[in-house]
C-alpha cells in the first residue's frame, strides 16, 4: 500500500514538469506548425484550410503542405535575416559577459554585508518597464541626446555621436537589457568558490591574475555558460530593441517575422519563419538544459 | 511604435473616461448599464466628445487606442475583437469587408448621414461600393511636412511644395544631414511615388512598380530613417528636418513644436504632383455586441456640431459637409487640410493590393530599406 502511493507521488512530481512542457510548449508548438503548412486567405481567421469535423481529419490534412518553407529557403532574404539575427545576438552576448564579469565578480569579493545591497541594484532596473527603459536610451543616442551634449562639452568630441538608428544602438540596448540575466548566474557561481582555493594558489606562489585564469575563472564557467544562453537565446528573437533603437538596415528576424504577420498578413509564412527559428534556438536550448542538469547533478 | 509611445497617455486616457463614465452613468441608478466598446487610431479625438457622449445617452464609452493598420487588422481577422466600433482605413476597410469582418449599417439609425460630403463618399464607394459598410471619421493626405528654418539653410530656393524635395536625389542629398524621415509603409509611399512618375497609382505592373522601386532605390541613402509614427516627435523635437508622412500627424508636430517653443517652424504642403487620399472609416465589427449602441456613437459623431469640434481637435479635415460652418477658420481655411478643389482634383485614392501585389511590393519595400 505504501509502496502504492509513494508510487504515484513519484508519478505526480514526475508528470507536472512533462505536463507543463505539453500544455506551454508542444501544443502551441503544434498550432503555430499547423498553421505554418496552410495557405492565406481573405476570411476569419486569414488562412485555410480550418479543422471543421464535418470534412474530417483526412482531406484536412491532405490539404496541408511545406510550400511556405520552400519559399523561405528560395529566397535569402530568410536565411540573411536569420544568420544577422545570429551574429547580433552573438556578438552582444559576447560583450554582455565582458561587461557583466568584472560586475559579478566585484559582487561576490565585496563584504558579505554589501552583497544584498549590490544585488538589489542589478535587479532595480527591473521595478521599471523595459519600454521606458529603451526609450530612455533613445534620449541619451539621439544625436542631440546626452551622450553627445556630455562628450562635446568635455571637448572629447566636436560633432554629434551619430549612434541613434544603427546597429551599435541595437547592440548598446541589448547589453544594457540583459545585463542583468548574466550578472546573476555568474554572481551565483562567483560566490560558490571557496576563498581558500585562492589563498593556497598565492600561498603556493601563483601571480593573482594566474590564480584568477587558472582558479577561479574555469571554476565559474557554468556561470559563464548559463549566463551566456540566458542572453543569446532572447537576443536572437529581439524585436523591440532594434525597431526602436536600431536603423532601417539592421536586418532581424523578429523584424521579419512581423513584417511577414501583419504586413503581407500571411499568417502561414510567419509561423513557418517561427517554426524554424525556433529549430535555429534548439542547439542551445538543449545545451543550457544538459548544462542546468549536470549542475544539478554535481550539486547532489 | 507609437503603441508604446501612448501606452501611459492610454492607461491615462483609460481612467479619464472611464471616472467620467462612471460619474454619470452612475447616476443612472441600477438600469442595465448600456456600453460602446471603440477602437481607434491614438491622439485621434478631442476627448471631451466623449464625456458628452455619455452625458446625453447614458452610454458609456470604453475607448482604446492603436497606432497602426496593421495592428488592428491582426485582431479583426482573428475573430472575436470585442469591439464595436473600429475605425480602419478605407484601403484595409475594403479587404476587411471583403473577409467578412463587417456588417452592413442600419441606414435608418443614422439620420446624421444626411451631411455626408458627397464628393469624399463618392471617393470612399471605391473601397466601400454604395457605401454600406462604413462611415467616413477623418480624412487626409500623404505629403512633405518640413523644418522651415533648417531647409532655408541648406537650401533657400527649396521647391517645398514639390515631390522634387524627397524624390529628387540631388535635393534630397542636400538635407541628409538633417534628418529626413519616411513612413515605414509601401502603400502609402509606392502609389504617391508612381504618381510623381507620372505612372498610374493603381497599377500593379511589375515594370512600372520597378521604375518606382528604382526612384526610392535613388533617394535611399539620404533617408534617415523609416518609422510611421516616430517622426512626429522627431520634426517637433527637430530631429528631422523633412518627413513624408500624414497630413494630420505633421500638423500635429507643428503644433507640438509651437506648444515646446522651442523655436522649430514645421510646416506641411500638399505636393503639387498630387498625392494619395486616405480615409479613416468607422465601422462595425460582425460579431459586435452593442450594436445599436455603436450605432447611436456613429450617429452622435456625425452631427455637424460634434464633426467641427473633433475636426477643430486632430485637425484633419472630416467627410460631413454640414459640419463646415462649425469648424475655426484656421483648420477650414488652411489648404493643407481643406485642400482647394483644384488641389483636389489631383488626389488619387489607392485602391487595395491583393495578396501577390501585397507580398511583391513589401518585399521591394524589404529590399529598399534593408539592401537585402
Amino acid at each position: 500500500m505504501s509502496t502504492g502511493t509513494s508510487g504515484l507521488k513519484r508519478w505526480y512530481v514526475i508528470g507536472a514538469p512533462y505536463l507543463w512542457l505539453l500544455v506551454f510548449f508542444l501544443i502551441p508548438f503544434f498550432i503555430v506548425f499547423k498553421l505554418s503548412l496552410s495557405e492565406v486567405a481573405t476570411a476569419i481567421p486569414p488562412y485555410t484550410p480550418t479543422f471543421s469535423w464535418s470534412t474530417g481529419i483526412v482531406s484536412f490534412l491532405s490539404q496541408l503542405d511545406f510550400q511556405n518553407y520552400s519559399f523561405i529557403f528560395g529566397d535569402p532574404l530568410y536565411v540573411n535575416a536569420y544568420l544577422s539575427s545570429l551574429k547580433i545576438a552573438f556578438f552582444s552576448t559576447i560583450l554582455t559577459l565582458l561587461v557583466a564579469y568584472p560586475m559579478a565578480y566585484g559582487m561576490a569579493r565585496a563584504p558579505k554585508s554589501w552583497q544584498p545591497t549590490l544585488m538589489m541594484l542589478v535587479i532595480l532596473p527591473f521595478w521599471t518597464s523595459f519600454l521606458i527603459r529603451i526609450y530612455a536610451w533613445i534620449a541619451i543616442l539621439k544625436p542631440e541626446g546626452f551622450l553627445s551634449i556630455f562628450l562635446i562639452k568635455l571637448g572629447l568630441i566636436s560633432e554629434p555621436l551619430q549612434i541613434m538608428n544603427t546597429t551599435t544602438a541595437v547592440y548598446i540596448g541589448i547589453v544594457y537589457s540583459y545585463l542583468p540575466f548574466m550578472i546573476l548566474p555568474l554572481y551565483a557561481s562567483l560566490e560558490k568558490i571557496n576563498p581558500s582555493l585562492l589563498e593556497a594558489a598565492q600561498d603556493l606562489g601563483s601571480h593573482p591574475w594566474r590564480a584568477f585564469w587558472q582558479v577561479t575563472f574555469p571554476l565559474s564557467l557554468p556561470g559563464v555558460f548559463a549566463g551566456c544562453l540566458l542572453v543569446f537565446i532572447p537576443a536572437v528573437g529581439e524585436f523591440v530593441i532594434p525597431d526602436l533603437l536600431g536603423g532601417s538596415e539592421t536586418l532581424m528576424i523578429g523584424k521579419t517575422l512581423w513584417t511577414e504577420f501583419f504586413n503581407n498578413r500571411d499568417w502561414p509564412l510567419a509561423s513557418a519563419v517561427a517554426v524554424l527559428l525556433l529549430l535555429v534556438l534548439i542547439i542551445p536550448i538543449v545545451l543550457f538544459q544538459r548544462q542546468q542538469e549536470a549542475e544539478r547533478e554535481a550539486a547532489r | 511604435m507609437l503603441w508604446l509611445e501612448k501606452a501611459a497617455r492610454r492607461a491615462a486616457y483609460s481612467i479619464v473616461v472611464a471616472t467620467a463614465a462612471i460619474a454619470f452613468v452612475g447616476q443612472g441608478a441600477q438600469a442595465e448599464e448600456k456600453v460602446v466598446k471603440v477602437y481607434n487610431w491614438s491622439d485621434y479625438i478631442d476627448p471631451s466628445i466623449l464625456t458628452d457622449f455619455t452625458k446625453e445617452t447614458g452610454i458609456k464609452v470604453v475607448y482604446d487606442v492603436f497606432d497602426s493598420n496593421e495592428v488592428l487588422e491582426t485582431k479583426l481577422l482573428a475573430g472575436g475583437s470585442g469591439y464595436d466600433v473600429v475605425v480602419p482605413t478605407a484601403s484595409f476597410l475594403s479587404r476587411q469587408i471583403k473577409a467578412g469582418v463587417f456588417q452592413k449599417l442600419d441606414k435608418s439609425k443614422l439620420p446624421n448621414l444626411q451631411y455626408a460630403w458627397p464628393e469624399i463618399y463618392s471617393r470612399i464607394a471605391q473601397y466601400d461600393p454604395g457605401n454600406e459598410y462604413a462611415v467616413n471619421w477623418m480624412w487626409g493626405t500623404t505629403g512633405v511636412g518640413y523644418n522651415e528654418a533648417k531647409i532655408k539653410e541648406r537650401m533657400p530656393d527649396a521647391p517645398v511644395a514639390s515631390l522634387d524635395m524627397i524624390f529628387k536625389p540631388e535635393i534630397a542629398a542636400k538635407f541628409k544631414d538633417c534628418g529626413i524621415y519616411m513612413l515605414d509603409s509601401p502603400e502609402d509611399i509606392i502609389p504617391v511615388v508612381l504618381n510623381y512618375l507620372g505612372l498610374d497609382p493603381n497599377t500593379t505592373k511589375p515594370e512600372d512598380l520597378a521604375k518606382a522601386e528604382e526612384t526610392l532605390l535613388k533617394i535611399r541613402p539620404y533617408i534617415k530613417k523609416f518609422h510611421s509614427s516616430e517622426y512626429i516627435n522627431a520634426l517637433a523635437n527637430g530631429d528631422a528636418c523633412m518627413a513624408l508622412g500624414w497630413s494630420g500627424d505633421i500638423l500635429q508636430a507643428a503644433s507640438r513644436a509651437t506648444e515646446a517653443k522651442n523655436g522649430q517652424v514645421i510646416k506641411y504642403n500638399i505636393p503639387k504632383e498630387g498625392t494619395q487620399m486616405w480615409f479613416d472609416m468607422m465601422a462595425i465589427p460582425a460579431d459586435a455586441k452593442d450594436v445599436d449602441e455603436a450605432l447611436t456613437f456613429i450617429n452622435y459623431l456625425n452631427r455637424p456640431e460634434v464633426m467641427a469640434k473633433a475636426s477643430n481637435f486632430v485637425q484633419y479635415a472630416n467627410g460631413n459637409l454640414g459640419s463646415q460652418k462649425f469648424i475655426d477658420e484656421s483648420v477650414l481655411k488652411n489648404p493643407a487640410v481643406y485642400p482647394d478643389a483644384e488641389t483636389m482634383k489631383k488626389l488619387f485614392v489607392h485602391l487595395t493590393w491583393d495578396n501577390k501585389v501585397q507580398r511583391l511590393t513589401t518585399r521591394m519595400w524589404t529590399k529598399m530599406t534593408t539592401g537585402q
